[in-house]
């Protein structure tokens, strides 16, 4: 039977994957084997619920329930001296389990240590902003949202960051393709030109590998150039390309394509 | 009256511009000579006084981490050049050793030496073309043209290296591709002993040039508890009193190995901030050093080694790739599907010319990584602008600009 591949996730994939390939996996250790660790997710433990908790490459992973994230990072600031959120931001788990993974980079210069705070999330639902414990949240959850749709209650100002206020469509998702979906290869055309000009301009191409023959406006014609702007038949002669260095290379000899043996038949 | 939107009329959103008090607002940007790239700044003025700053960014957004979903881990490599563009090799190594943290190889020791090296040159880059531009904003044109003449030097030296100036993808997953030079170590030997000097050049004319100290006493002071609030990391943080550097605290690559000190200075204004990138100029030529006694060592005890070994994930050396089948057919596998870490996650800070920089990885065991987060330093010393620039005056926001040292390619990533 064929492996099962999630249809709405459009970002690239292996082409192939051997039958019997199973990955290995990042050691993870018990939160019991670093001192530190575990006196401050007893800490958690005493005031939240913890679903999940281990030691991967030294930072400690908590996972939490949504509602909890403003009183556990309250927590983690004020009791626990993790004083920074280095960074935040969410995995999209939509086209597996209909879900957001939320994580919370913490760091404390006290007792020099990293822990990561996550937390799942339904499709659709807002998370509690947490601008009012560090303001490095501000920007990071209007990232979020930017990328991923993700509203964050009691934000100052929940708008667009990276992206146009006007844009529509979140980047970040699976579901959303690299080049940019319908909107994005018309957003510029109508908003400089207007949308009665699309006829004549026509979709804005994001996909910087693709190559049209017909274009004599950029190098899409290699061995086949002809002056800028010429209209494309097909019958255009072939440009005569060789290269030679200045008295030849030792063992190296030019090549010579009435003396090379073309194969037609692959069989042979 | 609201403002009515055509095509023709830029629309400037929640602000309305027939108002009844003496509010002014002032787009600084994104074109503005002095605002280090593309950053547009909405600024609220009561007459030359800033009441309320907006900064908005995205004008270079790119979407590396969507670019990074669909690449191998390998293709993503230069990539990362374009984040902090003045220093690139600290990108690269930053994403490196992400990769190498996730598949668990340990790089061999001369290339760890040359990686150290690259990264503190590409410091001492970063922190000249700092110099220089904000000097320049100010006003001091000799600083500007000086700095820019030692960076040209250190840009030669890379330019050998790795053949590139700017983007130089000079890091490899695993080590490095080349060796030094020959010269690399004279050359580099010859700068080294001329800086201090040049420093003392640049401090002679700045320290106690009335115009210079004017701009940057008593002007942009950031709290402690501001700058660890807005995630500020580096020379913002450790100017505003906190004596945090990963290199000291988190020792990667060969830090522990090497002595340097960390300054940092509890004023948190502008002048703080100058004063630690001067003395972090120092400070990394005296790694520098360090640096060049441990190359040779490697040298003395034949560790030749550049590269990894680690056949599932790095490529074998070019050698064995030519005459041996194996490593061929490996290296064959590797380019085209790319390399597949096991499943799980890390994030991994190194210190950046700018500060903390940071890679999250989710890995789920392909080729691809399924999340790839850019923790850039610049992202939240643009955004502590919006509660560090109100209460100063316009002339301010340049010298404040200036010594927040934000590059926009990593901003906007």
């Amino acid at each position: 039977m064929r492996a099962y591949v999630p249809k709405d996730d459009v970002q690239a994939k292996a082409y192939y994957t051997d039958r019997y390939y199973v990955a290995p996996q990042v050691p993870k250790s018990d939160v019991s084997t670093d001192e530190v660790f575990s006196a401050d997710l007893e800490a958690i433990k005493a005031k939240f619920e913890v679903i999940d908790s281990f030691i991967q490459m030294g930072q400690m992973v908590v996972y939490i329930n949504a509602k909890d994230n403003y009183g556990v990072l309250e927590l983690m600031r004020d009791e626990l001296k993790y004083t920074q959120l280095s960074e935040m931001s969410a995995i999209d788990w939509l086209a597996k389990e209909n879900k957001f993974e939320i994580f919370y980079q913490m760091l404390s210069m006290h007792k020099r240590k990293r822990i990561r705070i996550k937390m799942f999330i339904e499709n659709g639902q807002a998370v509690n902003s947490v601008e009012k414990l560090f303001r490095s949240a501000d920007w990071s959850e209007r990232e979020m949202f930017d990328m991923f749709g993700i509203e964050a209650n009691n934000h100052p100002f929940m708008k667009r960051i990276l992206m146009p206020y006007d844009w529509q469509g979140f980047p970040l998702l699976k579901t959303y393709p690299l080049e940019g979906d319908e909107f994005a290869a018309w957003y510029e055309v109508d908003k400089i030109y207007g949308k009665e000009a699309r006829d004549i301009i026509g979709p804005e191409l994001r996909d910087t590998s693709r190559v049209d023959r017909y274009d004599s406006e950029r190098f899409a014609r290699l061995g086949h150039e002809v002056p800028k702007g010429t209209k494309i038949t097909g019958n255009e002669p072939k440009t005569e390309q060789s290269y030679q260095e200045e008295g030849g290379v030792f063992l190296i000899k030019k090549f010579d394509k009435e003396s090379s043996v073309v194969v037609d038949d692959p069989q042979r | 009256m609201a403002q009515v939107t055509n095509r023709l009329t830029p629309f400037f959103e929640n602000i309305t511009f027939d108002r009844v008090d003496n509010e002014l607002i002032l787009n600084f940007g994104p074109q503005h000579p002095s605002a280090h790239g593309q950053l547009r700044l909405m600024l609220h003025l009561q007459q030359e006084q800033i009441t309320k700053a907006h900064p908005d960014i995205g004008y270079l957004h790119r979407g590396m981490e969507k670019m990074a979903e669909n690449m191998i881990y390998n293709e993503f490599m230069p990539t990362t050049d374009r984040m902090d563009y003045i220093a690139s090799s600290s990108n690269n190594y930053g994403f490196a050793l992400a990769v190498e943290k996730l598949i668990d190889v340990e790089v061999p020791r001369r290339a760890k030496v040359i990686r150290m090296m690259l990264l503190e040159i590409n410091r001492l880059m970063s922190h000249l073309f700092w110099l220089a531009t904000t000097a320049l904003d100010i006003g001091a044109m000799t600083v500007f043209l000086f700095a820019f003449r030692e960076r040209e030097y250190l840009m030669d030296i890379i330019e050998g290296y790795c053949g590139a100036r700017l983007t130089h993808a000079a890091i490899r997953i695993g080590g490095v591709p080349l060796d030094l030079q020959d010269g690399f170590i004279a050359q580099l030997k010859d700068f080294l002993d001329k800086l201090p000097q040049n420093i003392k050049d640049y401090e002679d004319l700045l320290d106690t040039n009335r115009v210079w100290l004017m701009r940057m006493e008593e002007v942009g002071t950031i709290s402690t508890e501001l700058a660890l609030s807005w995630g500020c990391t580096g020379p913002m943080l450790r100017a505003s009193g906190v004596a945090w550097d990963i290199r000291k605290e988190e020792p990667y690559e060969l830090y522990d190995e090497v002595e340097f000190n960390v300054p940092y200075s509890d004023k948190g204004d502008n002048f703080a901030r100058y004063r630690i990138y001067m003395e972090e100029m120092r400070e990394s030529a005296k790694i520098l050093y360090q640096t060049i006694d441990m190359y040779e060592e490697t040298v003395k005890n034949n560790q030749t080694e550049l590269m990894a070994h680690a056949p599932k994930y790095i490529s074998a050396p070019k050698l064995d790739i030519m005459t041996q089948n194996y490593s061929l057919m490996q290296h064959f596998v590797l380019v085209t599907q790319g390399m597949r870490p096991p499943v799980g996650e890390v994030y991994v800070a190194t210190e950046s010319p700018k500060g903390e920089l940071g890679f999250f990885i989710n890995s789920q065991g392909g080729p691809y990584p399924y999340r790839l987060k850019l923790r850039a330093p610049s992202f939240w010393h643009t955004g502590i602008l919006t509660d560090l620039l109100p209460g100063h005056y316009i002339p301010d926001v340049v010298s404040i600009i200036g010594t927040t040292n934000i590059v926009f390619g990593e901003v906007d990533r």
